[in-house]
């Protein structure tokens, strides 16, 4: 017999009597009455930055603030934010060749109130490298694109596929030495997540 | 009502005192209190050492003693516990189960029986409470601070009716003082290094008597205490609950 | 490590040799309980998640073969390479064959506490094959040459100084540098080198979902990702005992994982791994060693919810006074002291009677396993089958004849009372242990059973 299937058997003659699921609707309804509030809130507190903007224009003003593209790589996946960019993504190069990105723009489908996090998937990031390899990450949502919990985060999701796909709170960080806070673990040292009014 | 009152055996060795505290303070309260005079052990060290099967001898002691009363109270939450989850029989297992629902440990009986509102107690003194862990999680006598539940203490607002009592903060609110049974010598290092962690916190915030439910914890930290040299006293709560 | 064949109480002595290491130990650790505490009780839900969460574990092992069926063909038709293993050996094997196939001799790798189970690193290592572990905490870990003390958080036993000085031999780092920010740089920077050069990486597994054939990996660090995106070949391994049903139920537990474990919301990557990236292989194995035999023990099946938080370490009063290598053994505190007799009841039969039976980690317990209740039922079983030391047989039958006929009782009392030779808590003939930190009580002059009859009749 294979392992797969002795594995199997036993599982099936030691498992105990059948056990339903339990009625997970009620975690749905739970949610916040000022969600950007608690967005903002909730990613600060875990060393991330939310800047509520109404316009491109206003994003590209920031980043341009602190990153010049003539000297440091900065990368967009975001066609209107491509001007502030060093040059816009080739499609799917080999992700070693991010290693020098310093600061990566990228859009999320949605962020979650309730722990600051936005979600992505692959087809918004040309490479699954991109959100982590950079030095610094900005992603973009719109202020509608916000729900409450993860409960609804997955209602959201729904059974729609993906080969990859992740909830990214902040920045990367470690608190493995003596318990104190670094930020820049091995990813981005810095998360800024733009709220676009819309 | 006629209670049985169930006294562990350390108790009735050592702290004959906490004993006599809860048999007055019943009376006072009206409670016609029999002590039946062939009782031991409820078994606990035996079957927290994993020698469960060796208890059959006290389980079926304690049926014999404990039949026929209204209620069974003692003063040490974890050996209600014990007998609350453990006591069986196989020749009267209906028995057994019949006196396992009616043992309750003191201050719960106080609180939740008697219904308790008010105490003629004076204890002019800063009193530490030790939420000793079987009571407490086991017994529930007072909320735990794990759990996200709304707060209450059985033994806490019984002192609060003693008049003159001042009831002190500590930093960890339930740790466990690592007495623990046979552990407190099984495992000595850690189980005194609890042990003095959990007076020191007393001591820092100006305890004069550190008090429970349960004589046992308190046997424990006051071995520490004497040992240190410290002034600091423990005592049941029903010695407090008793004092004048 | 040196552990040899010393138990808990022996490494935990030695543990408590260092008073304020203790002290430091247990502040660290309490810290970690409090940010979780101050954390969940902003989720007025959050005992009903804790009651979900437990559901949903007990619905998964009572139909866990149908499961495992379900998750395995959803990920086969996701292009994952599925492989089944029945013990550690067997792990091992397979990731070693991986390895081989690739013509690699060197894997990074990011944590996984099944992979530290299987002692894949030594079996590697024999092999020639070189490990790197990217998970900061297992980094450190792995160059002092120790297992981690704490299933999340691997280092939690070392002082800066002491990784300042590991770092100064292995990274180069200045002697006498333990600053945390520059000591994580140097980390970043050697281990960046690492994940742009390694060709297959291995991960572990938080959760799978049996409904769509993907697992999900969470770290802080993002190391999990950097290793995973940047190799040609992503290995997942993974206990059978991880997987959920729904993706949906993926907010339950990614709401409590968190929250028990750090006091965070949520970790900062949760990343959700479907299909291999377009040219990748990935690899994933289902591991038993040992799972499907403890599914079969009544008593002890609910081990098996576990989600490896952590917080039962955190709030155990002992784990936080002796520290994670007493136990010997992978998973260290409460819950390993329920899983590892599982596995070696000779081996581990010390375990759980590291406990005071406190209870504190059942109640921080995300997925409600009765951990103390299974502490108690493993000694009753542990005595049973044996393993008990014969002292403490002996003296545990003459307590028992004792107790159970009071002539003998009141005869041991009174001479008890003179000499302070009896004491139930002190039966094992290492009566002196209580003497070292301890007075005894003084004794009364008399029982209350003796001033009852003088005095009440
Ligand atoms: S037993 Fe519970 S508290 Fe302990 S690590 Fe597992 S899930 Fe967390």
């Amino acid at each position: 017999m294979s392992s797969r299937d002795k594995i199997l058997a036993a599982v099936a003659q030691n498992k105990p009597e059948a056990m339903p699921l339990p009625h997970i609707a009620p975690f749905k309804e739970i949610g916040y009455t000022d969600v950007i509030g608690q967005y903002e809130t909730v990613l600060t507190a875990i060393g991330g930055k939310v800047h509520r903007v109404n316009n491109w224009d206003e994003i590209k003003t920031i980043v341009k603030e602190k990153y010049n593209a003539q000297n440091v790589r900065v990368l967009s996946l975001v066609p209107e934010l491509d001007d502030v960019a060093t040059s816009a993504y080739e499609i799917n190069p080999a992700a070693h060749h991010l290693a020098d990105v310093e600061l990566a723009l990228i859009k999320a489908h949605f962020g979650v109130a309730e722990n600051g996090s936005v979600w992505v998937t692959e087809e918004l990031l040309g490479h699954r490298a991109v959100p982590f390899i950079c030095q610094h990450l900005a992603a973009v949502i719109t202020s509608s694109n916000l729900v409450d919990t993860m409960h609804r985060a997955y209602m959201r999701i729904g059974l729609e596929t993906y080969g990859w796909g992740a909830f990214i709170a902040g920045p990367s960080k470690t608190a493995d030495i003596e318990q104190s806070l670094v930020l820049g673990a091995h990813g981005p040292r810095s998360m800024t997540v733009f709220v676009l009014q819309d | 009502m006629r209670v049985g009152l169930f006294v562990p055996c350390y108790v009735d060795q050592f702290y004959p005192g906490a004993a006599i505290a809860t048999l007055e303070l019943l009376e006072k309260l009206g409670v016609e209190v029999v002590y039946p005079k062939n009782q031991t052990c409820c078994g606990q060290p035996m079957a927290n050492s994993g020698f469960e099967h060796l208890t059959g001898g006290c389980n079926r002691l304690f049926i014999d003693n404990f039949s026929g009363f209204d209620y069974i109270v003692s003063p040490s939450g974890s050996c209600v516990l014990h007998i609350r989850e453990h006591l069986h029989d196989d020749k009267r297992p209906e028995q057994a189960k019949e006196i396992s629902h009616k043992v309750w440990e003191l201050t719960s009986f106080l609180t939740d029986v008697l219904k308790v509102e008010s105490l003629p107690a004076r204890f002019p003194h800063k009193v530490g409470v030790h939420q000793s862990c079987h009571g407490q999680r086991g017994l529930h006598l007072s909320s735990m601070t794990e759990l996200v539940a709304p707060s209450f203490s059985k033994p806490g607002s019984l002192l609060n009716m003693v008049k003159d009592l001042e009831l002190i903060e500590l930093e960890r609110k339930d740790e466990c003082c690592g007495f623990g049974g046979t552990f407190c010598v099984v495992e000595e290092a850690v189980s005194s290094k609890m042990g003095k962690d959990r007076v020191a916190d007393h001591l820092k915030h100006g305890a004069e008597y550190i008090t429970g439910a349960d004589m046992s914890c308190l046997m424990h930290m006051e071995g520490i205490l004497k040992r240190q040299g410290s002034k600091v006293k423990v005592l049941h709560i029903a010695e407090i609950l008793n004092a004048e | 490590m040196e552990v040899g064949t010393k138990d808990h109480a022996e490494l935990a002595e030695i543990f408590n040799k260092d008073e304020e290491r203790v002290n430091w130990h247990d502040e660290t650790l309490w810290w970690i309980r409090a940010k979780r505490d101050k954390s969940v009780h902003q989720l007025p839900e959050w005992e009903a998640l804790r009651e979900a969460a437990s559901n949903v574990k007990f619905n998964v092992l009572s139909h866990l073969n149908t499961y495992l069926e379900q998750f395995e063909a959803a990920a086969k038709a996701n292009g994952v390479i599925v492989h089944w293993a029945a013990d550690a050996k067997e792990h091992n094997e397979i990731v070693h064959g991986l390895l081989k196939e690739n013509k690699v001799t060197q894997m990074v790798k990011s944590k996984s506490m099944l992979t530290e189970e299987c002692h894949l690193n030594e079996y590697l290592a024999t092999h020639g094959i070189e490990v790197i572990d990217s998970d900061l905490g297992e980094r450190i870990v792995q160059l002092a040459g120790e297992p981690p003390s704490h299933i999340v958080l691997p280092c939690i036993h070392k002082k800066k100084e002491e990784i300042g000085d590991l770092f100064h031999m292995y990274l180069g780092t200045p002697s006498n540098m333990a600053d945390p920010q520059f000591l994580t740089e140097t980390a970043r920077g050697s281990l960046r080198e690492t994940f742009l050069t390694r060709k297959v990486a291995l991960t572990g597994v938080n959760f799978a979902i049996a409904e769509t054939g993907e697992f999900v990996v969470c770290t802080n660090e993002g190391n999990a990702d950097m290793g995973a995106h940047l190799a040609d070949v992503h290995i997942a391994c993974m206990g059978i005992e991880k997987l959920i049903p729904k993706r949906e139920h993926l907010g339950i537990f990614l709401r409590l994982l968190t929250r028990s474990a750090t006091g965070q919301p949520i970790t900062t990557y949760s990343s959700h791994f479907g299909k291999p990236r377009e040219g990748q292989q990935m690899h994933l194995v289902l591991v038993d060693n040992g799972r499907s035999v403890q599914l079969g023990r009544k008593d002890f099946r609910n081990s098996l919810k576990c989600i490896r938080c952590g917080a039962c370490m955190n709030t155990c009063p002992v784990y936080r006074r002796s520290g994670g290598h007493s136990y010997h053994t992978a998973v260290a505190g409460p819950i390993g002291s329920i899983l590892a007799p599982n596995l070696d009841m000779k081996k581990y039969a010390d375990l759980p009677f590291a406990s005071t039976l406190c209870g504190s980690c059942s109640n921080v317990c995300p997925v409600k396993i009765d951990i103390h209740d299974q502490l108690y039922k493993w000694r009753q079983v542990l005595v049973k089958e044996g393993y008990a030391p014969t002292g403490k047989k002996i003296a545990m039958q003459v307590m028992a004849t004792t107790l159970a006929s009071p002539t003998l009782y009141h005869a041991a009392g009174k001479m008890g009372r003179a000499t302070i030779k009896y004491a139930p808590f002190a039966v094992n003939n290492k009566l002196n242990a209580w003497y070292k930190e301890r007075e005894m009580p003084a004794p009364p002059k008399e029982s209350f059973g003796e001033w009852y009859a003088k005095n009440k009749k």
